[in-house]
C-alpha cells in the first residue's frame, strides 16, 4: 500500500530523516514510535504530502507521491483522512459543521444525506447531541474524537493519526485507542499512527516501527517489538534514561 | 546516506560581500514569494468553484465591522480639516473655498488613505492573526490534506471582499468627513451653507472622484494581500503570530502611503 524508500530530509544543516525505509500493508495498523524530536511528525507530513523530501520516494499503490503536484496529489489525498495532533478543528465552525465540511466541499451529497452521515459518525465516536457546540466549548478528548469523526466521514482508504492521545488522561487514552480499533475493524482502513503511548499501542498495533535519529531501527509485529533485544527499542519501551550505544541498533534498518 | 554538503566558509575579507549577497537573495526570494502569492490568488478569483458564502463572511469581517470606526474617524477628520483650513483661508479672506478644499482633500487623498490605514489596523490585523492561528494550529494543513486550496478559502475571498468594501467605506468616509467639515465651518464658525456646498460643486469634478476610487480599489487589493500573506507565512507559536500581525500592519501602512504617492503622481 505505502512504501517509503530511502527518504532523506534536512532542515538547514540538520538532517531529520536519514534515508528512511518503511512499508505499510493494506488494512493494517502501523504504529510509528520513537523519542520526541526523532522525526516522526516530519515523516507523517511527508506521507500526507505536506513536506517534500530532499531525496527518496513515497510510493502509494506504486505511485511516487513526492513527484506529484496540484490535482494529481489532491487525487491521492482524497483517499486520505488525517487526525492532527491538536485536532486542527476549524474553530469558527460548530462540531457538526467541522465533520460535515469535507462532505459539503468534496461531494455532491444532499444536505439531508450529509446530516445523516454526520450524525452517524458523531454517534460512532460517542458524541451524539454535541453537534451544536463549538470546538472551544468541548474537552480535549472530545476534540480528538471530533477530529477522528471528521477524518473518517469521507470513508478514506488510509487514515493518519499524529499522536492522537497526547495530553489525555490514561482512561481517555484507552478510550481513543479502543475507538480507533473499533472503527478500524468496521471500515478496514489502513492506519498509520505516530504515538508515544507505551505500552498501550501494543494493544492496537498490527505492526510497530521504531524511528530513531531519522532511521527505522526496527519494525515488525507488535509482539516482536515488545520482545525486541535491540537496545534502542528496549530503552524506549522501558523508558530507561541510560544512554544506549548508537551503533548497536541503527544498522538494523529496513521497513518490513 | 549523507545530506547536501555545506559550502566552505568565505575568507574573512569577503564575509561582508557574502552577507550582502545573502541579504539580496533573501530579499529577492521574499519579493518573488510575495508576488506569486498575489498572482495565484488573482488567478483563483476567476476559477470556479466560487466561495460566495466565504466572500459574504469576509465582506462582513472587513467591511461591516469596520463601519463604525470609518464613520467616527471620517467625521473627526472632516471636522479637523474644516477647522484648520478655515483658520488658514480666513487670513486671506478666502473662506469661500473651504468647501472645495475639504472635499478635494478628502476625496483625492485623505479619504482613501486614512480609511485604508484605519481598516488595516482593525480588520487587517485581525485577518493576519486569524490566518496565523489557523497556520500554527494546523487548520491550514487540514484544508490542504482534504485536497482543498487554502488560498481559495482564505486569501481569495479576503482580496475580493477588500476590492468591494474599500471603495464603499472610502465613500462613507468622504461623505461623513464632508459633513464633519460642514458642522464645524457652518454651524460653529458661521460660514454660509450655500458657500460651503455651492463652491464644492464648482470645483470637484468626476476625475477627482475617480482618483479616490482608483486609490481605494488599489488599497482594497493591497491590504488583504499583505495581511493574508503575513498570516500564511507567520512563524511558530504565539510570538510568530504576534510578529506577523505587527509586520502586516506596518508593511500595509507603508505600502499604502507609497502607493498613494505613486498613484497621486500618475493619475490626473
Amino acid at each position: 500500500m505505502i512504501r517509503v524508500q530511502k527518504l532523506y530530509k534536512a532542515f538547514g544543516d540538520q538532517p531529520v530523516l536519514r534515508g528512511l525505509d518503511l512499508d505499510v500493508a493494506t488494512a493494517e495498523i502501523m504504529v510509528i514510535i520513537g523519542r520526541s524530536g526523532g522525526g516522526k511528525s516530519v515523516l507523517l507530513k511527508h506521507l500526507i504530502g505536506l513536506l517534500r523530501p530532499d531525496s527518496g520516494g513515497i510510493l502509494v499503490d506504486g505511485t511516487d507521491i513526492t513527484r506529484l503536484r496540484g490535482a494529481a496529489l489532491d487525487e491521492i489525498r482524497r483517499r486520505y483522512g488525517v487526525v492532527f495532533q491538536g485536532g486542527a478543528l476549524f474553530d469558527s465552525m460548530s462540531v457538526t459543521d467541522n465533520v460535515a465540511f469535507p462532505l459539503r466541499e468534496k461531494t455532491r451529497l444532499s444536505a439531508a444525506e450529509i446530516r445523516s452521515r454526520v450524525e452517524e459518525k458523531l454517534e460512532q465516536v460517542g458524541l451524539t447531541g454535541m453537534g451544536d457546540k463549538n470546538p472551544a466549548e468541548i474537552s480535549g478528548g472530545m476534540r480528538k474524537r471530533v477530529a477522528i469523526a471528521r477524518a473518517l466521514v469521507n470513508e478514506p482508504e488510509v487514515v493518519f493519526f499524529d499522536e492522537p492521545t497526547t495530553g489525555l488522561d490514561p482512561i481517555l487514552v484507552n478510550t481513543i485507542h479502543h475507538l480507533i480499533l473499533e472503527l478500524h475493524q468496521k471500515f478496514r482502513f489502513t492506519a498509520v499512527m505516530v504515538s508515544h503511548e507505551i505500552p498501550e499501542i501494543f494493544g492496537i498495533a498490527d505492526r510497530v516501527a521504531m524511528l530513531h535519529e531519522g532511521l527505522i531501527v526496527e519494525s515488525g509485529p507488535a509482539e516482536a517489538i515488545q520482545a525486541s533485544a535491540n537496545p534502542i527499542v528496549r530503552q524506549f519501551i522501558q523508558g530507561d534514561i541510560e544512554p544506549v550505544g548508537r551503533a548497536a541498533g541503527v544498522s538494523a534498518g529496513g521497513g518490513t | 546516506m549523507t545530506g547536501p554538503g555545506s559550502a566552505a566558509p568565505f575568507p574573512m575579507s569577503l564575509r561582508g560581500v557574502e552577507a550582502l549577497g545573502r541579504l539580496t537573495l533573501d530579499l529577492a526570494e521574499s519579493l518573488g514569494r510575495f508576488g506569486r502569492f498575489l498572482a495565484q490568488a488573482l488567478l483563483l478569483v476567476f476559477v470556479p468553484p466560487f466561495k460566495l458564502g466565504r466572500l459574504m463572511d469576509r465582506i462582513h469581517f472587513i467591511g461591516s465591522r469596520s463601519l463604525t470606526l470609518v464613520i467616527l474617524t471620517g467625521a473627526f477628520t472632516g471636522m479637523v480639516l474644516g477647522l484648520q483650513i478655515f483658520l488658514t483661508l480666513s487670513r486671506f479672506g478666502a473662506e469661500g473655498f473651504l468647501g472645495p478644499a475639504v472635499a478635494l482633500a478628502l476625496i483625492r487623498e485623505l479619504g482613501p488613505v486614512l480609511c485604508a490605514v484605519f481598516v488595516t489596523g482593525l480588520a487587517g490585523s485581525a485577518l493576519t492573526a486569524e490566518i496565523g492561528i489557523m497556520r500554527i494550529t494546523e487548520q491550514i494543513d487540514a484544508l490542504t490534506v482534504m485536497a482543498l486550496s487554502p488560498m481559495r478559502y482564505l486569501a481569495v475571498p479576503a482580496i475580493v471582499a477588500g476590492v468591494i468594501s474599500f471603495p464603499l467605506m472610502t465613500a462613507v468616509f468622504d461623505v461623513v468627513g464632508i459633513f464633519g467639515g460642514y458642522l464645524v465651518s457652518v454651524k460653529l464658525l458661521g460660514l454660509s451653507q450655500g458657500t460651503y456646498f455651492g463652491e464644492m460643486q464648482t470645483f470637484v469634478d468626476l476625475s477627482d472622484i475617480m482618483v479616490g476610487v482608483w486609490k481605494s480599489l488599489a488599497f482594497g487589493i493591497l491590504v488583504p494581500w499583505v495581511c493574508t500573506y503575513k498570516g500564511f507565512h507567520c512563524g511558530h507559536g504565539a510570538s510568530g503570530v504576534a510578529r506577523a500581525t505587527t509586520q502586516a500592519v506596518v508593511l500595509s501602512s507603508v505600502l499604502i502611503l507609497v502607493c498613494d504617492y505613486v498613484m497621486g503622481s500618475l493619475l490626473p
